[in-house]
C-alpha cells in the first residue's frame, strides 16, 4: 500500500526567516520523488513537515488525501530515514528492525520472523543478532531501510541517506534503493543535493532554491528544459552569457550580448522586459577551425582535459573569459592543441534564454 | 610517565610525582592503615597499650552484633513504627536502616532529577540552559549545614509548612513531620540532588536527538521512547549518579544529625558516638570499615543486578 502526498501552499517560518515558501506539489502514490537543491534551500524542512516534526506555518500537508495537521509523527503512515540513520546502537540488528512492531504490541516470535524476512529483502541475511557497531556503512544503510519498511509505511522519507557513503557504495545503493522502491511500491520522497542521484533514481524531481520550488518535472525535462536560470545552472554545467533579448519569432529570439548578437530559444515566460541570460550546455557547443556564420565566438584553446569517454575543453575568448566545450570521444577525431585559435559555435535550438528569477528568501508575512 | 618527562623535564616531573605520592601515601593511605590496625586492637587505658592485653582480635567488629532487641522499622510517612517479627542487635538495625533509606534517597533523587535532566538536555532552549543551571547551583554555594538546617525550620511543628497548610485549610492541627526518617531522607535528597542531576544530564545530553525522533517516527509513544532508547543510553550516567548519591547519603553525618527525629539513627552517628563520646577509636574504626566494606559490596551487587560495568561509570 502506498499513498500520495499533497503539499498545498506549504510554508515554514522560523522566527522571521521563511525556510519554505508556499510549496505546491502533488506526489503520486508509488512515485519516487526527489527534492533537489543546495543546502539551506528548505528541502529538509519539507521532509520534516511531512514526517510531522515541524508544523507548517501555512498551508496543508495531506497524505493519502488526509490532512495531517493534528497528527503526531508517531501516528503518521510515514517512515523517515535520517541522514545519520539514527539506528539504536544498544539494540541488536533485529530489534532495531522490529522496534516499530514492538511498539505496536506484536509478539516477539512474529517480530523476529518479520525482521529476518526484511533482512533477506535488503540482502543482509544472518545479521539479525549482530550489534550495530559491527556493521559497515552500507550494511547500516540497509538496516535503516529495513527498519523503516518494517512498519509498512505508505510513504518513505529519505534525508540524504547516501551522503556518508563512498562513491562506489553510493552508486550501488542508488540502484538498490530504486529496486526496493519498485518491489515494495511505496511512495519515496528523497532529499538530496546531488543532481546525479536525483536524476538517476527519480520518477520526478523538484528543484528547490531559497525555500521555493523552482521546477517540477521528469529528469529529462529538468535537464533539457530548465524553467529558469537557477535550475539550468544547478543541474549540469552551462556557459552563461549576460545580455538582453530582442525580437522573437517562432520561439527563437535575438540575444544581444557584449560578445555579439546570438539567436536562441526563448525560455518559459521570458519577454524583452525580463532579466535573463543565455545558457549553452558544454555538450551542445562545438569548436570549429574555420570561421562560421550564426552563433560563433572566436576563441583560443586554453586547456584540454581528456576523461576517456569524453573530453572537456576550456577556451578563452578575446576578453579572457572562459568557455567550456564537452566532446564525446568517438575514437577517431583528434583533440585540438592548446593555444590553437578556433570558433566556439552553438545551435540556436540548443541555446536557451532563461529568466534569472530566483526569488530571495522572503520574510514571514 | 615518559610523556611527562619529555614535556616538563626531570625536576618538574620529580616534583609532580613526589607531591602525588605524598598526597596519596601520607594523607590517604597511611591514616587508613593506622585506623585499620587500630580496629583490631582493644580499647585500653594508656598504661596498658602495648602490654599483654593489647592483642589482635575481631572483638571490635563483633561488638555490632550484641544487644538484640525488637526491630522497629520507621517507614517514611508512617506515624507508627512497623514492628518486625524478628529481634536483631540494635546496631545491625541501624545499619540496615541506613542502607535501606540511603537506597530510597537514591531512587527518589533519580525520580526527581530525571525529568529535570531530560528537560535541560533535550527540551529547554540551549540559550537558557546556563541560566537554569546557575539557578540550580546557587543553593549549593551555601554550606551543607545551613541547607540542612533550613529544612529543620521549614518542617518544624510551628514552621512554614504547617502554618501554610493550616492557613489553606488542608489540615486542622499541625503535623509532626520530623518523625522516623522522614526529615532525614528529605534532607539527604535535597543536599545531594545535584550529584544525581549532573551525570544524568550529561548522559541524556550525549544522546543524538535523531534517535528520539527515530523512535517517535516508528510509532513509539513517549514512555516507550524513554524506556527503550533514552534510559538505556543514560544508564552509565544514572549508575554513576546513583553510586555517588548512595555513598554520600550512607556516609553523611550532618544531615542525619541535624534533621534527626527521636526515632532516627544513622550508622555514621553510631561511629561518631564510639569515637567522640566513648573515646573508643578502636571500635569506631571497626564500625567505619564495616560501613565502607558493606556499602561497597552492596553497590557492587546492585551494579551486577542492573548489568552496569565499572568501566561504564568511569566514562
Amino acid at each position: 500500500m502506498s499513498a500520495g502526498v499533497d503539499l498545498d501552499a506549504v510554508s515554514a517560518d522560523f522566527g522571521k526567516f521563511r525556510a519554505v515558501d508556499r510549496v505546491n506539489v502533488s506526489i503520486q502514490p508509488g512515485e519516487f520523488f526527489s527534492f533537489l537543491g543546495p543546502s539551506g534551500c528548505g528541502k529538509t524542512t519539507i521532509l520534516r513537515m511531512v514526517s510531522g516534526f515541524i508544523t507548517p506555518s501555512e498551508g496543508a500537508v495531506r497524505i493519502g488525501g488526509q490532512d495531517m495537521r493534528t497528527i503526531r509523527p508517531n501516528q503518521r503512515p510515514t517512515a523517515l530515514i535520517f541522514q545519520n540513520l539514527a539506528l539504536f546502537p544498544l539494540m541488536p540488528v533485529w530489534e532495531n528492525i522490529a522496534f516499530g512492531l514492538e511498539v505496536r504490541g506484536i509478539d516477539k516470535q512474529v517480530r523476529r520472523r518479520k525482521a529476518e524476512e526484511l533482512l533477506r529483502l535488503v540482502d543482509l541475511p544472518d545479521s539479525a543478532d549482530k550489534a550495530i557497531a559491527q556493521l559497515s556503512g552500507g550494511q547500516k544503510q540497509r538496516v535503516a531501510i529495513a527498519r523503516a519498511l518494517a512498519v509498512e509505511p505508505k510513504v518513505m522519507l529519505l534525508d540524504e541517506p547516501l551522503s556518508a557513503l563512498d562513491l562506489k557504495l553510493r552508486q550501488h545503493m542508488r540502484a538498490e534503493l530504486r529496486t526496493i522502491q519498485k518491489r515494495t511500491n511505496v511512495t519515496f520522497i528523497y532529499i538530496t543535493h546531488d543532481q546525479g542521484e536525483a536524476l538517476a533514481m527519480s520518477d520526478r524531481v523538484g528543484v528547490m532554491s531559497q525555500g521555493r520550488l523552482q521546477q517540477v518535472g521528469v529528469p529529462q525535462e529538468i535537464y533539457n528544459h530548465p524553467a529558469n536560470g537557477f535550475v539550468a545552472s544547478f543541474v549540469g554545467e552551462n556557459n552563461i552569457f549576460a545580455g538582453k533579448p530582442g525580437a522573437a519569432d517562432k520561439g527563437l529570439a535575438r540575444f544581444e550580448t557584449d560578445r555579439g548578437s546570438f539567436t536562441a530559444r526563448l525560455g518559459p515566460g521570458v519577454s524583452s522586459q525580463t532579466p535573463c541570460k543565455l545558457y549553452v550546455r558544454p555538450e551542445h557547443a562545438r569548436l570549429t577551425a574555420e570561421a562560421a556564420s550564426g552563433n560563433a565566438i572566436a576563441v583560443e584553446i586554453a586547456d584540454v582535459a581528456f576523461e576517456g569517454n569524453f573530453a572537456t575543453i576550456q577556451a578563452r575568448d578575446s576578453d579572457g573569459r572562459m568557455l567550456m566545450v564537452e566532446t564525446r570521444n568517438d575514437g577517431a577525431a583528434s583533440l585540438p592543441a592548446t593555444g590553437r585559435k578556433m570558433n566556439f559555435v552553438f545551435d540556436a535550438e540548443r541555446a536557451l534564454i532563461l529568466a534569472d528569477d530566483v526569488p530571495a528568501h522572503g520574510r514571514a508575512a | 610517565m615518559n610523556e611527562l618527562l619529555r614535556r616538563y623535564g626531570m625536576p618538574l616531573t620529580a616534583l609532580f610525582s613526589v607531591l602525588t605520592a605524598f598526597w596519596l601515601l601520607i594523607l590517604v593511605i597511611l591514616p587508613y592503615i593506622y585506623l585499620f590496625e587500630e580496629s583490631f586492637r582493644p580499647y585500653l587505658p594508656v598504661t596498658e597499650v602495648g602490654g599483654p592485653n593489647d592483642t589482635y582480635s575481631l572483638n571490635n567488629y563483633l561488638a555490632a552484633f550484641k544487644q538484640p532487641s525488637d526491630w522497629k522499622l520507621w517507614l517514611p510517612l508512617a506515624w507508627q513504627p512497623l514492628i518486625m517479627p524478628v529481634q536483631a542487635p540494635i546496631h545491625v538495625q541501624v545499619f540496615v536502616h541506613t542502607i535501606l533509606f540511603s537506597s530510597l534517597t537514591t531512587v527518589l533523587a533519580f525520580v526527581l532529577t530525571y525529568p529535570i535532566a531530560y528537560y535541560l538536555a533535550k527540551i529547554a532552549n540551549p540559550k537558557n540552559v546556563p541560566v537554569l543551571f546557575l539557578l540550580l547551583l546557587v543553593p549549593m554555594w551555601v554550606s551543607e549545614i545551613l541547607r540542612a538546617f533550613a529544612w529543620f525550620i521549614i518542617l518544624a511543628l510551628k514552621g512554614p509548612v504547617n502554618y501554610g497548610l493550616i492557613g489553606l485549610g488542608v489540615i486542622a492541627d499541625p503535623i509532626r513531620w520530623m518523625t522516623g526518617y522522614n526529615s532525614v531522607i528529605l534532607g539527604l535528597i535535597y543536599v545531594y540532588l545535584l550529584f544525581m542531576l549532573l551525570p544524568v544530564y550529561n548522559a541524556v545530553q550525549s544522546l543524538d536527538t535523531n534517535q528520539i525522533e527515530a523512535a517517535e517516527d516508528l510509532g513509539s509513544p513517549w514512555w516507550r521512547t524513554h524506556w527503550r532508547v533514552i534510559l538505556p543510553h543514560a544508564k552509565p550516567g544514572i549508575a554513576s549518579g546513583s553510586v555517588t548519591v548512595f555513598m554520600l547519603a550512607a556516609g553523611s553525618i550532618l544531615v542525619p544529625t541535624l534533621l534527626a527525629s527521636t526515632n532516627s539513627r544513622w550508622f555514621t552517628e553510631v561511629i561518631y558516638q564510639w569515637m567522640f563520646e566513648s573515646q573508643d577509636w578502636n571500635t569506631g574504626s571497626a564500625y567505619a570499615f564495616m560501613l565502607m566494606i558493606l556499602c561497597t559490596v552492596f553497590v557492587s551487587v546492585v551494579m551486577r543486578l542492573f548489568k552496569v560495568k565499572l568501566s561504564d561509570i568511569a566514562k
